[in-house]
């Protein structure tokens, strides 16, 4: 019978070698999966993860990646902090969509001005709007102790009630001939979120997601909020003596990873998505907290891991045109790969050993 | 112009009993897992997988019985794993419990496709005779199909067994302090295995109600939270399962009056009315979270803890 025993230190090599062995797994349970579906496995994964890199259309493919990359990463970076320190915020998707709405507004408020400080006053009031949104949460927690987990979740679902009443009301093109959705960003110049290199695929967003890395690695490797987090997440008790402020804690890490969502939104709508419309919202804030694990709450490693993530997504998009593969299975290997990163973990906690009439 | 005088009270509490059946059977399912201690996240992925397999079940077979036990089978298959996971593999329960939603979410839109804008067969009010011409009871009381009466029976049934059964007794000793449970000698992660399929079960099978009964159609997505509400409720119930049932009602009565305002024509606006339920969930668990009726107090002592029998 097998049997588990806990490591005294968790293992430094499986830390490392748990995202690799859980990418491998759902590989070959996801290839299960497309050929139960009448798929060639191999033709599937083949067309997932390597044609977007080498392929035919790779040319242009990679610069998808980083367009699909960019709100992965902004959005895990944040959510990580707060899964460190135990603090869950679920409802990174409400955030990314009144981060959305608010930046749009206010920039829609200027047109037609052309000025440069239009985009980023866009920015920051789109942050503002995601970090408004989480601190409903937040506040309900460190004030009245409520649940988190549910509360930012319900919030999910009003701000896409919020959302398809800008589409369809406030924020509607007064132009647009009575069509649900907004102006299109990318012809008013002040406000729009364009490709910075071409062919690239980076976007001011992109260029947010890698400095907030950086930035973020420097907190938590250097700075005593940073240490604070990692303390409160591991050792609760240990946290209290040291004097960590649980309230402060709670705003701080809800407000980043609100304010980073809220971000993310915005940089969408003014880039990629174009303008708010009732279903702009692509699932973002959900895909990020696999991304989050896949990255092992550490920000360098979310950058690869929404890299992973971004190819699943472009790689998946190419398989449902070229292969007829349902854009749901995505979704199912996205959710499997979760699954088996968690598992696996095990590995990095415990030994397996082998005991004889147990 | 808005018309209270169309909404008949009868008519009302019928509707909202019907609308009350999923989260109450979802709820009540959670509430035994974590009574024993264990928080399962991932009830709304539960409750889409038993709403598509339900569904399924349903149209290829023709009986809707059939459907509810393929809904029941298909959401204790799929916590199975969030079981299999979190007492075996020790896994953070909820992480996995979200997993759980997101794989179930896209493996329901998944198996659903080419089942939309199909009926699925109907299931019938219980058939009571004269009693459901009885003025007002009649039609509040007698006019459900078994589905709505069977929730309410589980209500007294885990309510009961809670109560005043050993196998309550060992579920509740298990939630309260696994490593006391663990030397009287229970098998901790067992029993929480068989808790954590029967909450699936049950997830599953108001699933089934909603794609079945309610809608009735599939259509992706169909759920829209109500697995989230479930798991409201279990917190707005303090753990306890009348309170289920009161919780529920009371949501169910919230769903239909601003359904009934919306149809009436009420002068705010549709989107609005539609954000009440999540709103008032909200609302509900400030109120529950703070002050004396703290539910923090009554929630079971191991709720959240995996458990290790070295460690």
């Amino acid at each position: 019978m097998l049997r588990l025993e806990k490591r005294p230190n968790p293992s430094q090599f499986w830390q490392y070698g748990t995202p690799v062995v859980a990418v491998l797994l759902t590989m070959v349970v996801g290839g299960i999966l497309f050929a139960m579906l009448g798929k060639d496995p191999f033709a599937v994964i083949k067309t997932i993860f390597w044609d977007p890199l080498f392929g035919e259309f790779a040319f242009y493919l990679r610069g998808q990646l980083l367009v699909k990359a960019g709100p992965l990463i902004l959005i895990a970076i944040g959510l990580a902090l707060g899964f460190r320190a135990g603090i869950w915020n679920i409802g990174a998707e409400g955030q990314y969509i009144m981060g959305a709405v608010i930046g749009a507004s206010v920039g829609l408020a200027a047109y037609p001005t052309e000025s440069r400080l239009i985009f980023p006053a866009m920015v920051i009031a789109g942050a503002f709007g995601g970090w408004l949104w989480a601190m409903i949460p937040a506040i309900l927690k460190t004030r009245f102790n409520t649940n988190e987990i549910l509360v930012s979740l319900m919030l999910v679902y009003v701000a896409e009630t919020i959302l398809a009443k800008a589409a369809t009301g406030f924020l509607r093109n007064p132009d647009g001939a009575g069509f649900p959705g907004s102006r299109n960003f990318s012809s008013y110049k002040a406000a729009s979120n364009p490709e910075l290199i071409a062919g690239s695929g980076l976007h001011w967003g992109g260029v947010a997601a890698l400095v907030t890395a950086v930035l973020v690695y420097i907190l938590l490797q250097r700075h005593i909020l940073g240490f604070q987090i990692k303390l409160a997440g591991q050792a609760p008790r240990a946290a209290r003596f040291h004097g960590v402020n649980p309230t402060r804690l709670v705003v701080f890490c809800m407000g980043v990873s609100g304010a980073l969502a809220g971000m993310a939104g915005l940089f969408e709508v003014t880039g990629p998505a174009g303008q708010i419309s009732i279903d702009f919202n692509s699932g973002y804030g959900f895909t990020a907290i696999i991304v989050a694990f896949l990255g092992r709450l550490n920000p360098i490693g979310i950058v690869f891991a929404g890299l992973l993530m971004a190819l699943t997504y472009v790689g998946g998009e190419m398989a449902a045109t070229n292969l007829g593969l349902p854009s749901a299975a995505i979704q199912v290997f996205q959710g499997m790969l979760l699954f088996f990163l968690l598992g696996v973990d095990v590995l990095g906690n415990y030994r397996i050993r082998l005991v004889k009439g147990a | 112009m808005m018309d209270f005088g169309s909404i008949n009270p009868a008519v009302l509490i019928a509707s909202l009993m019907v609308a009350a059946v999923p989260i109450m059977l979802a709820a009540l399912g959670e509430l035994v897992v974590e009574k024993a201690g264990v928080l399962n996240l991932g009830v709304e992925g539960m409750m889409i997988v038993g709403a598509i397999a339900g569904f399924i079940t349903a149209v290829s077979t023709g009986s809707p019985v059939l459907g509810f036990v393929g809904g029941a089978a298909a959401g204790a298959a799929l916590s199975l794993i969030f079981a299999f996971l979190t007492q075996f593999l020790l896994t953070n329960q909820v992480a996995t419990g979200l997993a759980l939603t997101l794989f179930g979410l896209g493996l329901s839109s998944l198996t659903g496709q080419g089942y939309n804008g199909i009926k699925p067969p109907h299931t019938g009010a219980v058939p009571f005779g004269p009693l459901a011409d009885i003025p007002f009871f009649g039609r509040v009381l007698f006019s459900h199909d078994w589905v709505v009466y069977f929730s309410i029976f589980m209500v007294a049934l885990i309510w009961w067994v809670l109560k005043s059964t050993r196998l309550g007794l060992i579920i509740r000793a298990v939630g309260e302090n696994h490593d006391a449970a663990h030397s009287l000698g229970y098998k901790v992660n067992r029993i929480r295995l068989g808790c954590i399929t029967f909450g699936g079960a049950m997830a599953g099978m108001g699933g089934a109600y909603i794609s079945l009964v309610r809608v009735p159609q599939w259509v992706d997505g169909i759920t829209s939270g109500a697995g989230w509400i479930a798991l409201a409720i279990v917190v707005f119930a303090s753990w306890r399962p009348w309170r289920v049932l009161i919780g529920a009602y009371l949501f169910g009565g919230i769903t239909v009056l601003q359904l009934n305002l919306q149809a009436a024509g009420s002068a705010i606006p549709v989107e609005y009315l539609s954000m009440a339920p999540y709103l008032i969930t909200i609302l509900v668990l400030v109120i529950m979270s703070s002050g004396r009726g703290k539910a923090s107090l009554s929630a079971p002592a191991s709720l959240g803890q995996n458990f290790h029998a070295s460690s």
